[in-house]
């Protein structure tokens, strides 16, 4: 929070990277702020679905931080969560009403979630707190990325319980992809597997979600080991928790 | 001052509701005719599943009536027609006692009172890896119920194996296939009941529409 809000008032030039490296790693949505888990788990069972649940959030995202940042001007605090959460709600109104009219079997699928958007409060959380108060190109860049993030995430997820659960990957692309997709299908394991049902009920989301995230943890440890003479670590893993200024 | 900062906030609060409002709007006129195809081509594809389109020579979705029995709830009901004489219905309907809630499904009959095929219809809450063993993408188990019909499977048949019936259940999951052999059976009673009100209500309300349009075919092909 501090951080954002600073560096932008600070300097005007903005940091791609930075926002870039932020989104997609150091302040990623699923792993590091864990916001929107309830999507993530629950669509999360096939890489179809999680790519489809992804690319609507990506939009969602970048369609309300580019309004936010245009409006930010306008609009007083009194007012602001309002004004915003109109936004976000009809953009996805407009996505849910797309993907309906495009990938009408990937919208049966994804079903509800999709409306559910709406409530994914890393969707609100950027909105409040960087494009509110930073210009369109980094706005929209930020929602691209934090989406990017999220997107990555329910892609590796969706991989592993597809995978464990199924024992299959990119099945049903076509619904998605158009029907050339369909010769995308592996099939790992042989005809009598039965799948490993943990992995594609919620609690088995929830365990490999964990493992996600540990292993993005040691990850982290090893670089900030390497790297420990030369930068400092604490301002590196300052997590930017933006649920505590909504509310 | 209050009220100033009240009124400016009101305004500007309605005009964000209605440009967001419009742009709904606009989004859901512009796709609206095709998400309508996609949901008429959805369904017409669910249909021709349960009921084989060689079967019967009129437009399923065309001929649909909401058939009303005393004191029940309306049921919907797709009529197959081959050569203007009854060959058939299909069914929508629910199994409501399915393992993780209600499970909705198409059934078709045709004249005789023989199963042409079951669907169901997504989505569903069953157990993934047990109970969806009901779709036709995991399982061929539906597959089971075609050419069944209450003369060629008596009563005490219509159960699964674990009640001293005829179908499968599946591994660990029997209330799944349960709840949906009865909802089947419950459809083929019910079409065995209410086969000739169905019917007659149907050339009640359609003959007219249908004499108008044999007409107007008779027409065009005249000219």
């Amino acid at each position: 929070m501090n951080e954002t809000t600073s560096s932008s008032e600070a300097k005007p030039k903005i940091d791609f990277q930075k926002i870039t490296r932020d989104g997609l790693w150091g302040n990623n949505a699923a792993l590091v702020q864990l916001l929107g888990l309830c999507p993530l788990l629950a669509v999360s069972n096939s890489v179809v679905n999680a790519l489809g649940l992804g690319i609507a959030t990506v939009l969602v995202l970048v369609i309300s931080n580019s309004c936010v940042s245009l409006i930010r001007g306008q609009v007083n605090d009194e007012i602001r969560l309002p004004v915003f959460v109109l936004i976000i709600a009809s953009a996805t109104t407009c996505i849910e009403l797309i993907m309906k009219a495009f990938t009408f079997e990937l919208y049966e699928i994804l079903g509800i979630f999709i409306p559910l958007i709406v409530t994914n409060c890393a969707v609100l959380g950027r909105a409040d707190a960087f494009a509110s108060k930073n210009n369109l190109a980094a706005s929209a860049l930020d929602g691209f990325m934090i989406g990017s993030g999220f997107l990555l995430v329910l892609l590796a997820l969706g991989a592993l319980r597809e995978i464990l659960g199924s024992g299959t990957l990119f099945a049903d692309m076509e619904l998605l992809l158009g029907s050339w997709a369909s010769v995308l299908e592996i099939q790992l394991a042989g005809e009598q597997y039965r799948g490993f049902l943990f992995a594609i009920l919620p609690p088995g989301a929830f365990v490999l979600m964990g493992l996600i995230i540990a292993a993005k943890n040691i990850f982290d440890e090893r670089q900030k080991q390497k790297q420990l003479p030369t930068s400092e670590p604490g301002v590196q893993s300052k997590r930017v928790r933006v649920t505590g200024h909504i509310s | 001052m209050v009220t100033d900062s009240i009124s400016k906030n009101s305004v500007l609060l309605a005009i964000f509701a209605i440009i967001t409002t419009g742009a709904c709007v606009l989004t859901a006129s512009l796709s609206h005719s095709r998400i309508e195809t996609n949901k008429f081509n959805a369904l017409k594809q669910q249909l021709a599943q349960v009921m084989p389109p060689d079967q019967h020579d009129n437009e399923l979705l065309e001929d649909h009536i909401q058939f009303k029995r005393e004191n029940q709830a309306e049921q919907k009901v797709y009529l197959a027609f081959n050569n203007h004489s009854p060959a058939g219905i299909v069914l929508p309907t629910t199994a409501p006692d399915g393992y993780g809630g209600a499970i909705d499904l198409l059934v078709g009959i045709n004249d005789a009172g023989e199963l042409t095929g079951v669907r169901v219809v997504p989505p569903h809450s069953e157990t993934p890896g047990l109970g969806d063993a009901i779709e036709l993408k995991k399982s061929d188990w539906i597959l089971g119920f075609n050419g069944r019909s209450l003369e060629n499977t008596p009563n005490p048949s219509w159960a699964v194996k674990k009640d001293g019936g005829e179908f499968d259940q599946f591994t660990g999951a029997t209330i799944t296939p349960r709840a949906v052999v009865k909802a089947v059976k419950k459809s083929l009673v019910f079409y065995s009941q209410s086969k000739d009100a169905i019917f007659l209500q149907h050339s009640l309300t359609h003959v007219l529409n249908l004499d108008e349009a044999k007409s107007a075919k008779a027409d065009a092909t005249n000219e």
